[in-house]
């Protein structure tokens, strides 16, 4: 019993996951091919993937390594970088929280990809909650690691017909955003992170800008609260 | 840097991490959610994945050539098979799939 409700949320969970599977595999490859090609050990990609767990924050490591050691610098930016996880466990409090040791992985292994599926995605009548989130964040982890190991092992030899595929990314994040933005209830708080994000962007450039853009949110966000809330209960 | 050194970098950008992810649920362990918290778990989520958008597309070139013309084909032709298909995975594939192309031959 215990283990069939196990497979159902497996499989429940499989087909959300694929479209990260997809963006996994190239920038994870990605991410390898290039941190190899800077000469670092072969094992660093994979025990980077597991330890730290957050592209753009993994990608900045690389540079960080090739530097002389500061370890302070490295812990700031490191929560400069990751900062937006707070917002994403904010989010995901009461989905996350009491599930025992599930609990302990499913907060380990947030990143971008697995809040946006475990945030957006209803969970399918008759599947254990618990277990569906789960499923997508081992699921997402794994394809990472998997494919950062993979890009470390191969190297360089698969860079040359791969230019453009990054966009999958970029693709992803438009569609689950338009997704959202049909219901009408969503359109402001849509609208107000498109725009305050742009702002920050060209105001304050692009290695800096995320911190500006979360705190113009937040601000938006309750200058609109009552609007929001509205449309929150009219539906 | 040495090699523990680097290790040592390693740990720490792992410790910063797993510090944002666990800080709200230590914060609010065992108490119940604020009505404050509760409304932007509702609009919150929308506003990143437009935050997260913007992210994607930071490194886009508009000032010049080729003038984010691949980014903004991109996305219209992801729109059109969305629109067309309501299909989340066809629509990022081919989307992708069309920019791939716009980058390597056309432009």
């Amino acid at each position: 019993m215990e283990e069939k409700k196990t497979l159902a949320a497996l499989k429940a969970a499989f087909p959300h996951t694929l479209p990260i599977l997809a963006g996994f595999i190239v920038l994870g490859m990605g991410y390898g091919i290039y941190l190899r090609s800077s000469g670092l050990p072969l094992w660093y990609p994979t025990v980077i993937s597991i330890l730290v767990f957050g592209g753009s924050l993994e990608f900045l490591l690389v540079s960080m390594l090739l530097a002389p050691f500061q370890p302070i610098s490295v812990f700031f930016l490191s929560l400069l970088v990751q900062i937006r996880h707070l917002f994403y466990g904010l989010t995901l409090l009461k989905k996350y929280r009491g599930r025992g040791l599930k609990s302990l992985y499913l907060i380990y292994s947030m990143c971008d990809e697995t809040f946006s599926v475990n945030c957006s995605t209803e969970v399918p009548e008759g599947v254990d909650e618990g277990c569906f989130v789960f499923f997508i964040s081992l699921l997402n982890q794994s394809y990472w690691v998997i494919s950062v190991t993979l890009g470390s092992l191969l190297g360089g030899a698969l860079t040359k017909y791969s230019e453009g595929v990054e966009f999958v990314m970029t693709a992803m994040f438009y569609v689950i955003f338009i997704r959202a933005m049909e219901k009408k209830e969503n359109r402001i708080s849509g609208i107000i992170g498109v725009v305050a994000t742009l702002f920050s962007l060209i105001v304050f450039g692009k290695s800096v800008f995320l911190i500006p853009s979360m705190i113009l949110i937040l601000i938006f966000l309750f200058l609109f609260r009552e609007k929001i809330e509205k449309g929150r209960e009219s539906v | 840097m040495t090699q523990g050194e680097q290790i040592i970098t390693i740990l720490i950008a792992a410790v910063a991490t797993l510090m944002t992810r666990f800080l709200p649920f230590v914060i609010f362990k065992g108490k119940k959610t604020p009505k404050a918290l509760d409304y932007l778990g509702f609009a919150l989520p929308v506003s990143v994945f437009g935050m997260l958008l913007v992210y994607a597309l930071k490194d886009t070139v508009v000032t010049s050539f080729p003038f984010a013309i691949p980014e903004a084909l991109g996305l219209i032709m992801t729109s059109i098979i969305y629109l067309w298909r309501k299909n989340t995975l066809i629509s990022i594939a081919l989307g992708t799939l069309f920019y791939m192309f716009l980058v390597q031959v056309v432009f």
